[in-house]
């Protein structure tokens, strides 16, 4: 339970905190509210699921990058706004099949998993809709939207890697995401991108806590404040 | 416009009339085309605020030292997007566009806050701007709730009880540190420092130099005066501040017993001045990075209205 409560946890902490970097900087103000709201989701999800190991935020801020079990794909810097919708359909799509099954199941996820499946498939339909519009929409925003798609492609392979305490059919739930994205991204006038989702790196590779280098950089600034007062309570 | 002397006068007996009984304007009443422009003025000015203000704050969003303060930043800095939604709206009802104020804002025609030109260099300027900050606009805006122009009214409304919610909460932030380690309580007193002065400003000029005052009171758009409102404030702020166990950074605050109100000391108008005419600490930071956001996000906005053009015909068809 404790490394699937770690994985999931990590994952929604940390794409949470990238989301919360758009504060202030989106494209409309109704992003600023959505893009807001899919992070505060996420952090609600972030912290049962880390009270579930210990102090969430000894867990959040104490721990050093090699000891993040988040997949690299939501640790990835926000890029454009069609870069962060890329990441977003990856893993919003992935996350809202995860919260399905385990919603159904009857292990220790499934209260967490009732709840968050209604928070997740809003974030999956807002990440579908701005494929849409930004596939569809302009040359410029075709291009962008296709380029966030590709580059983040390679990292989309891990979130099948299966977890330790999810005893689920991981390679069931790929083909599901598989055939959804597809679909959307047909939709959407773009194309899906080719080349490899797994590899020595990046197969399983956060979930092993091993990263990329731009999460270094985004935990110490997350972190900061929390280290540099020790035992302090805010 | 086509409407004779005769029609004019009669028009504007009735909006006096309605002002006089304290009835609401709404958007198809007639009203003097000042009337219009000092709300649109005051509303979009209001709105900007909402939009520049979640700067200062979100500038700790990543930095926040616990989940549970940085849901509850995520949170403000949410509300405060919906706030200026709220506002352009209500602007708009008075016959402008939410992109043409933006487009105002963005060349500095149109101004904001002044206290947003302030930086927040500490976890608890979060605090500071939550307590005194929002603090001082409640005491502004609660009065807008009875505000003659209706949907600027309705708006506060709505405004006001998320505004006295996060008040609260950056008052429990201020405490929690003030209570905490030695350097948590100087860094809350350091913040308190800072921010006292910048929110006693946020009330304006004194009443003998507020140049839109007295029309507005007329209006009923605004109920007290600047210097009316600023009393109310230090008599808020001086105890809470007590029990907060922080000072306020004025030697003149005490109790005027025969007044009964707290005394406080003289403002630096120059201060205030100087930041209304762009030269505070964050003038340019704040507005080129609400320039650059909104010109990064242009290509994103025409995405979305040629993806919309483009299936327009098909939910016309579908609507049928």
């Amino acid at each position: 339970m404790t490394s699937a409560a770690l994985a999931l946890g990590d994952d929604a902490l940390i794409l949470s905190h990238r989301l919360g970097e758009w504060a202030g900087h989106a494209p409309a103000l109704e992003e600023e509210v959505a893009l807001a709201n899919i992070a505060l989701d996420l952090l609600g999800q972030a912290r049962v699921l880390l009270s579930m190991v210990g102090d969430e935020d000894e867990l959040a801020f104490l721990r050093e990058e090699r000891a993040f079990r988040n997949l690299q794909l939501v640790e990835q810097p926000n890029g454009d706004f069609a870069h962060t919708i890329a990441r977003q359909l990856y893993f919003s799509g992935f996350q809202e099949l995860l919260y399905e099954r385990l919603a159904a199941g009857d292990g220790p996820f499934r209260p967490l998993a009732g709840k968050a499946v209604k928070e997740v498939a809003y974030h999956r339909d807002h990440a579908e809709h701005w494929t849409l519009r930004l596939g569809d929409g302009t040359a410029e925003s075709h291009a962008r939207m296709q380029r966030g798609l590709a580059e983040l492609w390679r990292f989309t392979g891990e979130m099948f890697q299966p977890v330790e305490g999810l005893d689920l059919d991981w390679a069931g739930l790929e083909s599901v995401w598989l055939e959804r994205v597809t679909e959307v991204v047909e939709r959407a006038t773009l194309t899906l991108p080719e080349g490899p989702r797994t590899g020595a790196w990046t197969a399983g590779a956060g979930r092993q806590g091993l990263h990329t280098e731009p999460f270094g950089r985004m935990l110490a600034e997350m972190q900061h404040l929390y280290r540099s007062h020790p035992g302090a309570t805010w | 416009m086509t409407a004779t002397i005769g029609e004019a006068a009669a028009e504007q007996d009735i909006f006096d009339g309605a002002i006089a009984a304290d009835e609401r304007i709404e958007p198809r009443d007639w009203m003097p085309d000042a009337y219009r422009a000092t709300l649109v003025r005051q509303i979009a000015q209001h709105a900007h605020s909402e939009i520049i203000g979640m700067q200062p704050e979100s500038n700790w969003i990543t930095r926040a030292p616990s989940l549970r303060r940085k849901a509850i930043l995520m949170a403000k800095v949410q509300d405060e997007a919906g706030h200026g939604l709220y506002l352009y709206s209500a602007a708009e009802t008075l016959g402008v566009r939410r992109d043409e104020l933006l487009d105002k804002l963005h060349a500095g025609r149109q101004k904001y806050s002044s206290i947003f030109n302030y930086p927040t260099l500490t976890w608890a300027d979060v605090g500071a701007i939550g307590w005194l900050v929002d603090g001082a606009a409640i005491m502004n805006q609660v009065p807008l709730c009875r505000c003659s122009y209706g949907p600027y009214a309705r708006a506060m409304v709505r405004i006001c009880k998320e505004e006295s919610f996060h008040q609260r909460q950056g008052y429990e932030l201020l405490l929690t540190l003030s209570r905490g380690t030695p350097e948590q309580h100087a860094m809350a007193q350091d913040a308190v420092n800072r921010w006292w002065w910048p929110s006693m400003m946020m009330f304006g000029p004194p009443d003998d130099e507020s140049t839109h005052s007295a029309q507005s009171m007329a209006w009923k758009i605004k109920r007290h005066s600047n210097d009316e409102l600023r009393q109310r404030f230090v008599d808020a702020s001086a105890p809470q501040a007590e029990i907060l166990g922080l000072t306020l950074p004025d030697p003149d605050i005490r109790w005027n017993e025969e007044r009964g109100h707290y005394d406080s000391g003289p403002i630096d108008w120059t201060e205030f001045w100087d930041v209304l005419a762009g030269n505070g600490p964050c003038n340019d930071q704040r507005l080129t990075q609400r320039r650059e956001a909104h010109e990064n996000g242009a290509w994103v906005r025409e995405a979305a209205a040629s993806y919309a053009a483009k299936h327009a015909a098909g939910r016309g068809e579908a609507a049928v």
